[in-house]
């Protein structure tokens, strides 16, 4: 049983076909990997999933119930978190405090005893923090803790913000390059986190640029291009697809044309 | 980096100051200034959770401010209710109000919504100005007294006006600023402190962006009306101008020439621009020109607002 | 009939002088992505400024053409003083800055001048044209004229010159027009220059009907940009439209509804506005790229 379904989704932008009809399911414990060349909507098709864009046509659906163009605080709800492509971190809270704003649907509750802070925000509050406290550890930024987000190196930012989206309840996670502008030390750390979590249970969907990181760890790949679905099928499958190697050399020839250009 | 000692602290500052500044008074003329910092302070510490926590601009606030302001002055005369009772009247129809021009209002960003609460400002002030029949028009009209002045004076406590008021606005400050310092540290305050940050990323990880922009709203509006209504009681009388874009670009000004994100700033910028005018009453023609260059000047040079500024500068010198 | 005639009238002179500060509005917006919250002391300064030259012994076109250069001299001074500094800072801030220089430029101008009403004479006489049973001053002919001309050589500029086509491909995407060798820091220069001798001209072809003193340009700003949402911001067509609609609005409200809240048109129009079409008229919804 699958826990996410996408269903012949696509958006146009201005005449532009951005994504058109692509289809796949992701089951718990499992890592799925979206890949293609720069523009292929990726990123596009994260922003549809996870309710940021209304999708124009097709269909998502989470546990088996229809949930297109849900907004994202109801879909966080159902368990769905992601992360960014263009790190979106809450810059002037501290590390701790990033991570706590994670807890939101666990740790709220009446706004008056927020504001009178009543013994019940802080019990709430208490198990927050001691949840955020380990998931810092868990990507090693326990020691940054009271620190302003804004401080942090680059590849601490991306560690930052899958720990914030793991403090929902996560059933499914989407990683929008998390490997990106990391170094191989850091990459290899992600690699190991999105292991470890999609072996508790966790259903994963990647979009990443790092192949040797997509090709070791996923179970399945969808290939973009254009928008469209090229292919589908476990790495090794995918790796010699004709179509594919097409789509990227071809890719990389309009690249090299462009950088003469 | 603000933590729940820094709440105490900034708490324990602001106390102390405003129990030991009339030890500085020359005069008993001090106190009203005093007083009326205090209120100016009250709600821009409102301000503070609306612009600093959430992130989100009113240029009208003024309105709630003169609901607050009219509900001293009408309700004792027409339902005949009593003058505190009324504080507590205006704050709940300017909450009720904020609510409903807020939904629509807080889905715009920033230029739409400054203008959206701008005009909503603007419309208060036009019905307290031309309902002369009711409000008495652009001349104003009487608050009648609270009461509570005579009540301690029967228990034996006697007090003068200015330091009936400079210790009433003192102590509602202080609630104010307990209870915004408590929302910082809060998941409510977290939540908007978040959208504030990335309004995409707080709503993936389950925040309601419009449900809490619209509590920062409300909130601030109760602060701006309870506000309004102190300065009624303690002016004894009350003008249109309460409502005035003026008074909301002014409101605006002092929260971030403190530093928006601050209580602490907020009433060091409120107590700078209340005093500007006492300063320069030689010079009254002088006002608006040194107010608009402070304004320029400040947003320019000291972005953070002037109590982070010097925060910052001192910790840089520390290390 | 001649009442409703009379109203268009007054409402499209009016009407007029808010589409050149939406356009003023327009302009800087396009450029700069700042709203300029002190358009409307432009206008106030082109009326002033041309009473006491006029005073002084210029004679009346030549203190226009004053009035209209110095106003264009200090929008470029606001620009290179108070906007450039603050680059990339929050929206909060530009409007600060921007509320600051209209108080400064207020409190400036009741020091230099004075706090007094002023006004000159009508360009063609004070003699009421009849028309079809209503009237209409000669002066409000040359506040509808002077707005149409505007509009057509703005129009010439952008889609006729080079210049023009600078500034357009700026405000379309600042970093692409940089890209291509655009200077986006002149094309801002022009920008505040252009959109201050604009306002300056309204308030030397308005004074003569509405007179002017130091502090009339808080609620022209506000007008004007009422009408420029209205028309959906950062449109030119929209100013000219909005404005137009706004003034009309306005005359009939004043004419059958009550006059007094005459002025609460332009923020009932404005909530209204927001609420059900957030675009304006002629305004587009843009997606935000995550």
């Amino acid at each position: 049983m699958s826990l996410l379904n996408v269903t012949g989704l696509g958006i146009t932008f201005g005449g532009l076909k951005a994504v058109d009809d692509v289809s796949f399911a992701v089951k718990p414990g499992e890592i799925v990997s979206v890949i293609g060349p720069n523009g292929a909507g990726k990123t596009t098709l994260f922003n549809m999933i996870s309710g940021v864009y209304m999708p124009g046509r097709g269909k998502v659906e989470l546990d088996g119930q229809d949930v297109t163009g849900t907004p994202p605080h109801l879909l966080a709800r159902m368990g769905l978190s992601r992360t960014f492509q263009n790190l979106q971190i809450f810059q002037d809270m501290t590390v701790l405090d990033n991570v706590l704003a994670g807890y939101h649907l666990q740790e709220s509750g009446s706004i008056l005893a927020d504001l009178l802070s009543l013994p019940g925000m802080h019990r709430r509050a208490a198990k927050a923090r001691d949840g955020a406290m380990g998931l810092l550890t868990r990507v090693r930024l326990d020691k940054a803790a009271s620190q302003e987000a804004g401080s942090l190196s680059y590849g601490a930012l991306k560690r930052l913000e899958i720990a914030r989206a793991l403090a929902l309840n996560t059933r499914i996670l989407l990683l929008d390059e998390p490997a990106a502008g990391c170094n191989a030390v850091e990459t290899e750390e992600i690699d190991h986190l999105i292991a470890e979590l999609a072996a508790s249970g966790i259903a994963i969907l990647l979009v990443e640029h790092d192949m040797k990181l997509v090709m070791r760890i996923s179970n399945h790949i969808v290939v973009l291009d254009h928008g469209e679905k090229i292919a589908e099928g476990d790495p090794a499958t995918v790796s010699r697809d004709p179509q594919v190697i097409a789509a990227y050399l071809g890719a990389e020839e309009t690249e090299a044309a462009d950088a003469d250009g | 980096m603000m933590t729940a000692r820094g709440k105490w602290t900034q708490l324990a500052v602001l106390a102390l100051v405003i129990a030991l500044l009339p030890l500085f008074f020359p005069s008993g003329y001090y106190y009203r200034v005093g007083a009326l910092i205090f209120v100016n302070a009250l709600s821009v510490v409102g301000l503070v959770i609306l612009i600093g926590y959430a992130g989100q601009i009113s240029l009208g606030h003024a309105g709630f401010a003169g609901i607050g302001a009219y509900a001293c002055a009408l309700a004792p005369e027409h339902l005949g209710l009593h003058p505190g009772l009324a504080v507590i009247l205006g704050a709940v129809v300017s909450g009720i109000m904020a609510l409903l021009i807020g939904r629509p209002i807080l889905r715009l960003k920033g230029y739409y919504l400054a203008v959206a609460t701008l005009g909503f400002g603007i419309l208060v002030s036009m019905v307290l100005t031309n309902e002369r029949a009711l409000t008495g028009g652009p001349d104003g009209m009487s608050v009648e007294d609270l009461g509570l002045r005579a009540l301690l004076r029967d228990l034996g406590w006697r007090l003068s006006g200015g330091e009936f008021w400079y210790g009433v606005s003192g102590f509602v400050l202080l609630i104010g600023a307990w209870l915004a310092l408590n929302l910082f540290d809060s998941p409510t305050g977290r939540a908007m402190r978040a959208l504030h940050g990335s309004e995409v990323a707080a709503s993936t990880v389950g925040v309601d962006v419009a449900r809490q922009k619209l509590r920062a709203f409300v909130i601030s509006a109760v602060y701006a009306s309870v506000a309004g209504s102190l300065l009624a009681l303690q002016n004894g009388y009350i003008t249109p101008d309460v409502a005035g874009f003026m008074h909301s670009i002014e409101m605006v000004t002092m929260a971030v020439l403190g530093g928006v994100g601050s209580v602490l700033g907020a009433t060091l910028g409120a107590a700078i621009l209340t005093l500007l005018p006492q300063v320069l009453t030689v010079f009254a023609e002088y006002e608006q020109l040194v107010l608009g260059a402070v304004m320029i000047v400040v947003m320019i040079f000291l972005p953070q607002g002037l109590l982070p500024s010097i925060a910052r500068r001192i910790r840089g010198r520390g290390e | 009939m001649d009442a409703l005639l009379q109203f268009i009238f007054s409402g499209m002179t009016v009407g007029a002088v808010y589409a050149l500060v939406a356009l003023g509005f327009t302009i800087i917006y396009n450029a700069s992505d700042v709203v300029n919250f002190a358009q409307g002391e432009f206008v106030m300064l082109g009326g002033m400024i041309t009473v006491f030259a006029h005073q002084a012994g210029l004679p009346l076109p030549l203190a226009a053409v004053l009035a209209i250069l110095a106003t264009a001299a200090l929008g470029v001074a606001l620009n290179k003083l108070a906007i450039e500094p603050a680059r990339g800072a929050p929206v909060v801030s530009l409007i600060i800055i921007t509320i600051g220089a209209s108080i400064l430029i207020r409190g400036a101008t009741q020091l230099i001048f004075d706090k007094q009403l002023h006004r000159f004479p009508s360009f063609s006489g004070d003699d009421p044209i009849r028309v079809m049973g209503a009237t209409i001053l000669p002066q409000s002919l040359w506040v509808i004229g002077g707005a149409v001309a505007v509009f057509v050589a703005l129009w010439l500029f952008f889609t006729r010159t080079l210049t023009g086509k600078a500034v357009l491909a700026t405000a379309n995407n600042r970093v692409a027009a940089q890209l291509v060798g655009i200077n986006t820091g002149w094309v801002m220069t022009l920008s505040f220059g252009l959109s201050a001798a604009i306002g300056a001209l309204a308030g030397v072809l308005v004074t003569p009907i509405t007179l002017v003193s130091y502090d009339v340009g808080v609620a022209l700003a506000l007008k004007g940009f009422a009408a420029a949402m209205l028309g959906g911001m950062g449109n030119p067509k929209g100013a000219l439209l909005g404005g137009l609609l706004l003034g009309l609005l306005e005359a009939l409200t004043a004419g059958y509804l009550s006059s007094q809240y005459k002025d609460a048109v332009a923020f009932i129009v404005i909530l209204g506005v927001l609420f059900v079409m957030p675009q304006g008229i002629f305004g587009h919804k843009s997606t935000e790229r995550v």
